[in-house]
């Protein structure tokens, strides 16, 4: 006969105990994948993440007495004993101090603020900040106050804050990269999510992160390299902050001898801060590339001062005015658009009847911009959760319509879970439902390499897009995955490496997002619905 | 727009990783210099400005400042009704905030008794309980006169007291002579013998100082206190639960002085006896030089440092530099403590003493990495010494500039105690102190450690947030 096993629920509340939520997280997802377990959460009890454990179905009145600042573990197993061997394993693994926090040489106590850590490393100059959002301006301020620049990783700071600590920063001449910002690279130090790129005469202003990424991986295959990669985070351009940051970085470039060519890439900036940009642009005589992605406002361009429409195209213009040898930006640009255009036709012809549409599932905000950006200068119309344009906002995330692409990293998909750079557990689960849709032509995917990003994408997508087109198949249908890879083979992933194990799980690798997405977007132009073709 | 601070293109990126510690090890990973914060969020949000628009922390930071010029010098000593202004005959000074006769504990009940036989203004302690709850008394905190006095804190008109100037501000502190251990009025004992010892104070001891210091003033060599303290910390003492080391190097200051001064050599004679007898005599002017320093920073405005921290047996009190005037308070705490012989916890009084002066200005608990040698006190090790020193450094917005701890490589001691950073992190003050018996009259059972209660901090930062322009939370 047969009976259905019991779930049982085990809990326990560390009190007074702190850990970041990556920390949390990596312990629920190392939790959740022992035997016998079917569930487990493990959080700050903050009213959000009681909330959190309501809607999963964990919570229960026992843990109501928890405060924000104790730890919940709740464990949901098939026995007693799994649940408990569940726990007991939660606790070790948060229990281990990772070996990069700092004590203090005396007492071995660790070092619990900025000013203890200043007196233990007084060559200081630079903070990371990535705490909560409502802790995060506190942080901020007290490494200004110590003489700081800051990187402010931190989302969800408020406006005024941004506004007021930028306005000090800048008196003092300091820089504050963010809220909300996620990479840098400065005197070849790669900061949050950040590529290891060569040194070279290129500086970058970016108000886009994986824009930043993108492009100076790209000037590290190019063979060009940086001298510093300053981010700004994406609010700075607005009108309200006013590109304080933007403005002070261009500065900085400009004045700096070692970068020759400056490049700056925003989405596209309030008019107010585009002017005052391209006006500063203007005062230096050093090139300057500027993308503002999916802008498509006209600008008087200064004579130095280089306007591209992808972060592919400010990769080439930069490298070019930088001087590199070889044929023109522009050939190579155009090389590169013809061999997508002749692949594309190849990859049409392996599609069934009906197979209609694209679908991008992206972890980079600035590629699915990028993306997006190139599908439109192509007349196709694409439904985004992250629309350039309001008219195609997606309402439903949970299911694609017709030509989509999701940003995976906007916030309706990142509560309570690890960003899709870091966890690719979210896109393995949709790539399964776009595959399953039989008017689906091609996913598009982007994979972003680098510090900060997960170990070994590719161990986790490859074997994911090998089941898709499978599943695909067993349909009778050619399922394309086309792909790039952000990232220098210097990178702790291997560029050459992902790229092989991509390609053998039967993806397409682009040579850099713009590429994938003109490949996937002619390969869809112009298809019909079932009944009309032949 | 300031000039942008270009040398950080030119120096090697060294880094403060505040949050997720992936990023930390990404640094590193690199070969990038990186120090990980053991990060966690505060209690309470950070108030940094005040409604009418003072930055909190430049007002802190003027205060310590203050705190760190102050130079006390041992400048004189007199009867307190004749040197502290205002003083009168019927006005006994206490130790920690405003108490009355009917809340007031039993040790510093006893010791009012005593003070009151001692003065002659009651013939005995039954007549002086009368007296005292008659209302014919006055009573006031020490600190409301620029005075402190340790455990019950009594000050009388005709007891002798220290006069401690801030030489760079010019301001006065008074503290009595402190009486040694076991059955002393300042445990709330009292009896023939306590009388005997403070007429013995101020008939033989007193002169005798008093000629000596003034001597050593008029020869251009006053003690200097804030040096005395200085040497001490280095020689084990953290100026309030071990004053070992102070005292001798008091008593090395003043035998030349003595000695030229004192036309009799066995009065001479009984008086540094007394002092060696007494590893405890230099406490009290540790806390009159604390209470000197820190006298300066009243009234800063917006300032959230303390200047007082105090303690009457009932109540624990707390003042901070911006309102000098009001007293934020709480019911005194239990004494975690050592007992002497034939006591224990359950006779122990609550919480007691203006002496956690000194952990206000920055030594005694906050000093603790000081002391090994009463590391028992704080859990047995050295090693938990100078952790209690470090977890004070959490809730003080400086470091002492003269004060300075051999063990962590001449780290200046915590200094400031910031309300703000007590809320945000929940660390409260820790205290040294000495345990007096509850009932009056039997005096000193032990001595240990305690926190501060939170509850006046509480109340402390609800006052500062009530007083916060609300963008700058």
């Amino acid at each position: 006969m047969y009976r259905e096993a019991a779930v049982v629920v085990q809990w326990h509340i560390r009190t007074g105990e702190y850990h970041d939520s990556i920390t949390l997280m990596q312990t629920a997802q190392k939790v959740t994948r022992l035997p016998g377990v079917r569930d487990a959460a493990v959080v700050m009890a903050t009213d959000a993440n009681r909330a959190l454990l309501q809607s999963a179905g964990l919570w229960n009145e026992e843990l109501a007495s928890a405060l924000p600042t104790d730890v919940i573990l709740v464990v949901s197993a098939d026995s007693a004993e799994a649940a408990g061997n569940a726990l007991s394993q939660a606790e070790l693994f948060l229990a281990a101090r990772p070996e990069a926090v700092a004590c203090d040489r005396g007492t071995g106590r660790p070092v619990r603020s900025l000013r203890g850590a200043m007196r233990q490393q007084p060559q200081s100059n630079i903070a990371v900040i990535s705490v909560a959002g409502r802790y995060a301006a506190r942080e901020a301020w007290q490494a200004l106050n110590q003489g700081l620049h800051v990187l402010l990783f931190s989302d969800n700071v408020s406006l005024d804050d941004e506004i007021a600590l930028k306005k000090y920063a800048a008196a003092e001449g300091l820089l504050v990269m963010g809220p909300g910002c996620g990479t840098a690279l400065l005197n070849g130090v790669a900061l949050g999510f950040a590529n290891a790129v060569r040194r070279g005469p290129v500086g970058v202003v970016a108000a886009a992160g994986t824009g930043l990424q993108e492009v100076t991986s790209l000037l590290d295959r190019i063979g060009t390299g940086i001298t510093q990669g300053i981010g700004t985070g994406g609010r700075d351009v607005s009108e309200s902050v006013g590109g304080i940051t933007m403005l002070q970085g261009l500065s900085a470039l400009q004045q700096d001898p070692n970068t020759a060519v400056i490049v700056l890439i925003s989405k596209p900036p309030s008019d107010l801060v585009a002017k005052r940009v391209l006006g500063q642009a203007g005062e230096s005589a050093k090139p300057t590339v500027v993308c503002f992605l999916g802008s498509s406002s006209p600008w008087q361009a200064q004579t130095n001062v280089i306007r591209a429409a992808t972060l592919q195209e400010a990769a080439w213009f930069a490298a070019e005015a930088a001087g590199r040898s070889g044929s023109a930006a522009r050939a190579e640009l155009a090389r590169d658009a013809a061999e997508q255009r002749g692949q594309a036709l190849e990859l049409r012809r392996q599609l069934a009847p009906g197979q209609r549409w694209l679908r991008g599932l992206f972890s980079g905000g600035t590629l699915a911009a990028e993306a997006q950006v190139m599908w439109r200068d192509l007349g196709l119309k694409v439904w985004s959760n992250a629309a350039l344009d309001s008219r195609h906002q997606l309402r439903d995330t949970a299911l694609c319509q017709g030509h989509c692409i999701l940003d995976l990293g906007e916030e309706e998909f990142t509560v309570g879970r690890p960003h899709p750079m870091i966890d690719h557990d979210l896109r393995v689960r949709r790539l399964a439902q776009e595959a399953a849709d039989p008017e689906v032509a091609v996913i598009v995917l982007d994979v972003v390499l680098g510090y900060g990003a997960h170990a070994d994408p590719a161990a986790v997508l490859g074997p994911a897009i090998g089941r898709a087109r499978a599943l695909a198949s067993e349909s009778g249908r050619t399922l394309q995955v086309v792909t790039s890879v952000t990232g220098t083979e210097n990178d702790p992933q291997g560029l050459e490496r992902q790229v092989q194990a991509l390609r053998e799980a039967g993806a397409v690798v682009c040579g850099c997002n713009a590429a994938a997405a003109r490949l996937s977007g002619e390969l869809v132009l112009g298809l019909k619905p079932a009944e009309e073709r032949g | 727009m300031g000039t942008f601070k270009q040398e950080l293109f030119a120096r090697p990126l060294a880094v403060i990783n505040v949050g997720l510690h992936a990023f930390a090890e990404s640094v590193a990973a690199q070969g990038g210099a990186v120090l990980d914060i053991e990060w966690r969020p505060p209690l309470v949000p950070h108030l940094r400005h005040t409604a009418s628009g003072l930055d909190m922390d430049q007002a802190n930071a003027r205060a310590v400042r203050r705190i760190n010029d102050g130079r006390p010098l041992l400048v004189g000593m007199g009867l307190a009704g004749e040197t502290i202004p205002a003083f009168h005959k019927r006005l006994i000074l206490h130790s920690g905030p405003p108490v009355t006769w009917e809340r007031m504990c039993g040790p510093q009940r006893g010791a009012v008794m005593g003070a009151l036989v001692y003065e002659g203004l009651a013939k005995d302690e039954d007549e002086a309980a009368q007296l005292a709850s008659s209302g014919s008394v006055e009573f006031a905190p020490c600190h409301h006169f620029g005075a402190v006095g340790p455990m019950a804190g009594i000050i009388s008109a005709s007891m002798p007291v220290f006069v401690v100037r801030n030489e760079t501000f010019g301001n006065l502190a008074f503290a009595s002579q402190n009486e040694g251990l076991g059955r002393v009025l300042r445990y709330g004992a009292f009896g023939p013998e306590v009388y005997q010892r403070l007429r013995w104070m101020r008939e033989t001891l007193y002169p005798t100082l008093c000629e000596a210091i003034v001597h050593l003033g008029s020869i251009g060599t006053p003690i200097d206190l804030r040096v005395m303290i200085s040497q001490a910390l280095h020689m084990g003492d953290e100026c309030h639960n071990r004053n070992r080391a102070g005292t001798s190097l008091l008593l090395r200051a003043l035998t030349p002085a003595i000695l030229r001064t004192c036309p009799d050599q066995e009065r001479a004679a009984q008086v540094f006896e007394f002092i060696e007898r007494n590893d405890h005599f230099f406490l009290n002017l540790s806390m009159a030089a604390g209470k000197a320093c820190l006298m300066p920073a009243e009234g800063i405005e917006g300032s959230t440092v303390l200047t007082v921290m105090a303690r009457n047996g009932t109540d624990f009190g707390i003042r901070m530099a911006g309102r000098p005037e009001r007293w934020f308070t709480a019911p005194a705490g239990i004494v975690n403590g050592l007992y002497l012989p034939g006591f224990s916890a359950e006779d122990a009084n609550p919480d007691i003493g203006d002496s956690s002066i000194t952990e206000t200005a920055g030594y005694g608990g906050f000093a603790m990495a000081s002391a090994p040698a009463i590391a028992k006190f704080v859990g047995g090790t050295p090693q938990d010494a100078l952790e209690t020193t470090e977890a004070m450094y959490e809730i003080c917005c400086a470091e002492h500039q003269h004060y300075t701890i051999p063990a962590l490589n001449f780290r200046g001691t915590p200094l400031g105690i910031d309300v703000r950073l007590v809320a945000e992190t929940g660390i409260l003050p820790r205290l040294n102190t000495g345990i007096a018996h509850r009932k009056p009259g039997v005096g000193m059972v032990g001595a240990g450690v305690l926190r501060a209660p939170a509850a006046c901090f509480q109340e402390a930062f609800e006052v500062l947030r009530h007083d916060c322009s609300p963008r700058a939370e």
